[in-house]
């Protein structure tokens, strides 16, 4: 195929990019000649297809109706010059234009890129060690923010005036306005399940009446401070991370510390202060919506009065059962605000850097809630609670 | 000012900076003079932000030592560095205004937390820093309702805010017009004539180089260090380097056109 022929083929604006090798009159030179529109976009030959298997002992490129070129030309060239280089054959491109050997003299120093060191896909054991590694470091970042945090409380204890009040009571109303609609259509529909459930197996026993104790129990020693804290882990505690994640990129976290201000004493201490105190609270209104959920059930599916569903419930849900199921909401708050703070102060300073730092705060704080749930449980146990 | 300051405001000495495995900047030595205009200047990436963040105390330098007024910053204690952080203002690449806070609450804040002025002194000064940029009446306005012009300028006030001894700044031109620039630099000029403020300012803008700069430091990518120093019109006439100089002279005209875009280079090769 050669350049004229192909020129008439393709359409007048755009001549297909043409490399043709002749054999030197010495046998031993090759003479290729490069022509037609050259064009990353469009297909243009390759050198090896051009060359082939031959071995010359040089190589002379010129052009021959060159059109327009760009970088594939370049490359075409760059690869040229490295076969000769290969075959120990010299190069030969003074006939080029000016500014294309200019441009293959910028290929020629530029350094290769130095492979890296590891390939992207890893093998399990070391995927699995990665994922070891960063767990470990992350429990080290929690305890060494729990320590911080708590060495903050106690600055706060000595100086009350230096805390952020103001900070706190505004997160304390957000928390509660956002939670509260969620918190109770769960709570309810979490009453209304377990007395479903419950009512199904005491039935067949003619125990129906029981399902007052059961409902009650299970909402308020585990349900409603689990469910409380699992809303608030997703809205509040997201949005600690999301908050605290922004004023990290935008430096304004920067800005507090240049100042000398704590960024954890600042921002931290009032947000944990703040759903600290509004989990119990929020965990107390699920508890009682669930037991209304249970009661709901009762009365119309079971005929139990609503009057004698209460006094069962009584009966059977003490005080230890609720203060503990309270008790325990507080440190799921605090797990909240930890892991919103923490996530959000840790935040990378890139796009997508607040994104991960919210849902990564959903997680740990959902993870440290099940966690803190298991060991009062077992303590709880232990002390016959 | 009396007498008896010390002949440096700010002495880097070897320091070294980085992030964890990757060293930006090595082996970099400068002094800053008493109401010096400093500028920083090199191409983007070369370390210029992270060795602001080095001497206003957010990044550990690796190694070396920083100090203010001869006292040593980085081997300071809590109550040291709180004294000498003091007597900072730095105005960030992005303005870093509190966001939840109005620009009163905002300029209010490094003055409660290092001054025991009372709440009507608070608000004289507030006034009088916002009337200095040009943002009169904007105190209750949130850093959210402002263009980008004006949040720089309220950022400088907040900077202003405890009449700082030196002051830094982090790309200050960025995103200004040049009305803006040049009033913002006059600010500058007049900051430092009232107070004696020194300053360090990391800019490309050209006009402000010339315009404020008493000394001029380049920094460079690959050396990871100090290419050039010296006052602009000294660097620009004969500094040792070509793409100092380059950049220094490219005062109003733009680059050259040529039709060999690499003419510069040898155009001769074989093999
Ligand atoms: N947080 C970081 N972690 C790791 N590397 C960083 C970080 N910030 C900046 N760098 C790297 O340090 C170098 C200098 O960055 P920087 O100081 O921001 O440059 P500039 O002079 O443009 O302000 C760049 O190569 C950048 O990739
Ligand atoms: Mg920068």
């Amino acid at each position: 195929m050669t350049a004229s022929h192909s020129l008439m083929q393709v359409s007048a604006e755009l001549k297909a990019a043409t490399a043709r090798l002749e054999a030197g009159p010495l046998g031993s030179e090759c003479l290729v000649k490069v022509g037609g529109d050259w064009r990353l976009s469009e297909p243009v030959p390759s050198w090896n297809s051009v060359v082939g298997k031959r071995t010359a002992a040089s190589v002379r490129v010129v052009a021959e109706d060159l059109g327009k070129w760009d970088t594939s030309l370049v490359l075409f060239l760059a690869h040229g010059r490295a076969w000769c280089l290969e075959s120990k054959n010299s190069f030969h491109a003074e006939a080029l234009p000016g500014d294309l050997q200019a441009l293959l003299l910028r290929v020629s120093t530029m350094v290769a890129p130095k492979p890296m060191a590891k390939s992207a896909v890893k093998s399990n054991w070391a995927l699995l060690e990665t994922v070891e590694k960063k767990w470990a470091s992350q429990a080290m970042e929690i305890v060494t923010f729990v320590g911080e945090c708590a060495l903050g409380f106690i600055g706060v204890a000595r100086k009350p005036r230096r805390f952020r009040w103001m900070d706190c009571l505004v997160q304390m109303q957000q928390c509660w306005a956002s939670s509260l609609p969620i918190v109770s259509l769960v709570s309810f529909l979490v009453g209304v399940i377990l007395a479903f459930q419950a009512a199904v197996q005491l039935q067949q026993f003619g125990a129906a009446v029981y399902v007052a104790d059961l409902v009650g129990l299970a909402v308020v020693r585990e349900m409603g401070p689990i469910m409380a804290a699992m809303i608030v882990a997703g809205g509040t505690g997201a949005g600690f991370a999301a908050q605290l994640g922004n004023m990290k990129v935008d430096e304004e976290i920067d800005a507090l510390e240049t100042l000398g201000i704590s960024s954890v004493d600042f921002l931290a201490l009032p947000r944990l202060l703040a759903v600290a105190i509004m989990m119990p609270i929020l965990a107390f209104y699920a508890n009682a919506l669930g037991i209304l959920g249970g009661m709901f059930v009762s009365t119309t599916m079971l005929d139990i009065p609503a009057g004698a569903y209460w006094i069962e419930t009584q009966n059977r849900v003490g005080l230890s059962d609720v203060t503990g199921g309270l008790f325990k909401s507080l440190f799921f708050g605090m797990a909240i605000g930890l892991a919103g703070c923490l996530r959000g102060m840790k935040c990378d300073r890139s796009a997508a850097g607040v994104g991960t730092a919210t849902s990564s705060a959903v997680v740990t704080g959902i993870l440290l809630i099940i966690l803190a749930d298991a060991l009062f449980a077992l303590i709880f146990n232990v002390l016959g609670i | 000012m009396t007498n008896s300051t010390p002949a440096s405001v700010i002495e880097v000495k070897n320091l070294s900076c980085g992030y964890g495995e990757t060293v930006v900047l090595q082996d970099v030595s400068f002094v800053v003079h008493p109401q010096e205009l400093l500028f920083v200047i090199g191409g983007s990436g070369c370390g210029k932000s992270t060795l602001l963040r080095c001497l206003i105390g957010l990044l550990k330098p690796l190694r070396g030592d920083i100090a203010y007024f001869g006292k040593s910053f980085t081997t300071a204690d809590a109550a040291q560095r709180r004294e000498i952080l003091k007597t900072f203002g730095v105005l960030y690449q992005n303005n870093a205004l509190w966001s939840s806070m109005t620009l009163a609450e905002n300029i209010s804040l490094p003055l409660e937390e290092h001054t025991s002025l009372s709440r009507e002194d608070r608000k004289e000064i507030i006034a009088l820093k916002l009337k200095d940029v040009g943002l009169s009446g904007s105190e209750e306005l949130y850093p959210s309702e402002l263009s980008g012009g004006m949040q720089k300028r309220a950022a400088l006030a907040r900077a202003l805010a405890l009449d700082p001894a030196i002051v830094f700044f982090d790309e200050p031109s960025e995103g200004l017009d040049p009305i803006t620039l040049r009033e913002m630099d006059l600010l500058i000029l007049h900051v430092r004539e009232t107070f004696g403020t020194t300053m360090v300012i990391v800019s490309h803008q050209l006009s402000s180089i010339f315009r404020l700069a008493d000394r001029v430091i380049v920094l460079d990518r690959e050396a990871r260090g100090i290419i050039a120093e010296g006052s602009p019109a000294e660097l620009a006439a004969n500094s040792t380097n070509p793409r100092v100089r380059d950049f220094l002279n490219q005062v109003g005209d733009s680059p050259k056109r040529t039709n060999q875009p690499f003419a510069d280079k040898e155009n001769h090769f074989s093999k």
